[in-house]
């Protein structure tokens, strides 16, 4: 065996750094992804046939093809048409859409499991039916599908490795930096390994606190 | 004699799904203040004619009218929808499952409406929950979620909340029917309170003890049509139609079995 993790010493602040890096974009994409996700769910249900139809395409395309291309796409295919952002809000904005996708879908099951004396009980107190979905149903449907979303939220934060190949020196790129200078891949990927298994531990002691939170609520 | 102008005033009401005529040509004056019970069979109607009155189940025929406004009046969409969301705020709806907001805690159950469409400030919102639960007296439970309370306070306070709104009528759809026997004193003695405030109350109602008590009036209703109608002392004592006289007896056996 040759294996020498004592080069990982003078290389930690880069992958801590990417760390840093992935974290900051699995929160803000699965920021992204919740709220878009509430929103399209919404239009799903209720926008009329006209907006509702690009949506649905719009979900087409997210949810059937790879991710990976829908990163190059935002990333190297908008600059064509003059939207040049930056790799890391590319890597936002592709990862959290591609969620909010799923969420979408979760979050429309619940919004429908809503039992329809709430929207009836809140129509009749003289609510609008945007108002009853905003304050009544909603918060409901979504109170539900906080379980099933945190597993999704779990696999965001492994997709963000994703966001290497656009250029984010997230967790897996500052890695492979680390192995062009040592050329010591198992080390390297190794502890990247152990620092998402890390971050992952810390998203689930928050979701579980989030579900503590709501159960108190009951 | 001279008739007091109705308050609520529906006229020629009909309703259909698909060929199903639920109801055929109902028309029914309620007075302010006055208190009416509708009876009759499980699907006669019952829950279709007071579900009109706000327009939850909208009339295929007929007008609706709250003193000089007509709820159920054509208008373009986006008129019609911000006429009906005003008229719904002066009329007050307690479901026979409550459907509390369970989300919410008691105190937000009953300020959601008034702060979101009367723009009340907090402090204000906040008298106006605990008048309204003093009032059904749950002012102790301002805190709680509705999970933790039981299916008679539950009640209580989605009364509270439909109180809060300052209707002018409130319509009860089997508000006890839900209810075990031992919780139903409770919401009773509520909708008396309000009886003795001369609230104007439509009561769906199966408990004809109630409706003898507390109701100026009472309509027996069977497949769509109002069988008879009258004060409850001639409803209940000594009905003329056949079918009434049949749903009472048919009730009064299956209450004391
Ligand atoms: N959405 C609907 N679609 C089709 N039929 C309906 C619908 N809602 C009610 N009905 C029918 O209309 C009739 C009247 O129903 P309604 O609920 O008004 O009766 P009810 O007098 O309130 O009965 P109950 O005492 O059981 O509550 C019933 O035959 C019912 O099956
Ligand atoms: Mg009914």
């Amino acid at each position: 065996m040759n294996l020498d993790f004592s080069v990982i010493p003078a290389y930690l602040d880069v992958v801590l750094l990417g760390a840093v890096w992935t974290i900051a974009i699995t929160v803000a994409a699965a920021l992204l992804s919740f709220v878009g996700g509430i929103i399209l769910a919404v239009i799903a249900l209720y926008a009329p046939l006209v907006v509702r139809l690009p949506f649905r395409l719009f979900a087409w395309l997210f949810m059937g093809t790879p991710l990976l291309l829908q990163l190059f796409l935002i990333y190297f295919g908008l600059v064509q048409i003059g939207i040049d952002l930056p790799a890391f809000v590319a890597g936002v904005v592709g990862l959290g859409l591609h969620f909010a996708v799923y969420n979408s879908e979760l979050i429309q099951t619940s919004i429908l499991a809503v039992d329809r004396g709430q929207m009836e009980a809140a129509r009749t107190l003289g609510l609008s039916r945007g108002q009853a979905l905003r304050k009544v149903v909603v918060p409901q449907a979504v109170r539900d599908v906080i379980p099933p979303i945190g597993n999704n939220m779990i696999a965001l934060l492994k997709d963000s490795a994703l966001v290497s190949v656009i250029g984010v020196s997230e967790l897996t790129l500052s890695a492979q930096l680390a192995i062009g200078r040592t050329y010591r891949p198992f080390e390297f990927y190794l502890l990247a390994a152990v620092v998402y298994y890390v971050i992952n531990l810390g998203m689930e002691a928050v979701q579980r606190r989030i579900e503590r939170r709501i159960a108190a609520a009951r | 004699m001279t008739e007091p102008k109705p308050f609520v005033n529906i006229r020629n009401a009909q309703k259909s799904y698909g060929t199903l005529e639920v109801l055929k040509d109902i028309s029914l004056q309620v007075a302010r203040g006055e208190i009416v019970a509708i009876i009759g069979p499980s699907g006669s109607g019952k829950s279709t004619l007071l579900r009109a009155i706000n327009d939850l189940d909208p009339l295929t025929g007929g007008e609706v009218w709250l003193e000089d406004t007509q709820i159920n009046k054509k208008l373009p969409h986006r008129q019609y929808e911000k006429h009906i969301n005003q008229v719904r705020q002066d009329i007050g709806m307690v479901f026979q499952h409550f459907n509390l907001f369970p989300h919410l805690s008691v105190r937000e159950n009953v300020t959601l409406a008034p702060k979101l469409l009367k723009g009340l400030s907090d402090d204000a919102a906040e008298a106006l929950a605990r008048e309204q639960l003093d009032k059904v007296g749950l002012l102790d439970r301002i805190d709680y979620y509705p999970s933790r309370l039981s299916g008679g306070q539950k009640q209580r306070v989605a009364i509270a909340r439909a109180l809060a709104m300052k209707p002018k009528v409130m319509l009860f759809d089997e508000a006890t029917s839900a209810l075990d026997p031992e919780l139903v004193e409770e919401v009773n003695l509520v909708m008396k309170k309000l009886a003795e405030e001369h609230m104007t109350m439509i009561i769906v109602t199966h408990e004809m003890g109630f409706a003898e008590t507390v109701c100026d009036r009472v309509i027996f209703m069977d497949k769509g049509v109002v069988v008879e109608e009258g004060p409850p002392s001639k409803i209940f004592r000594n009905p003329d139609n056949e079918r009434t006289q049949n749903f009472l007896r048919k009730h009064l056996a299956n209450a004391n079995r």
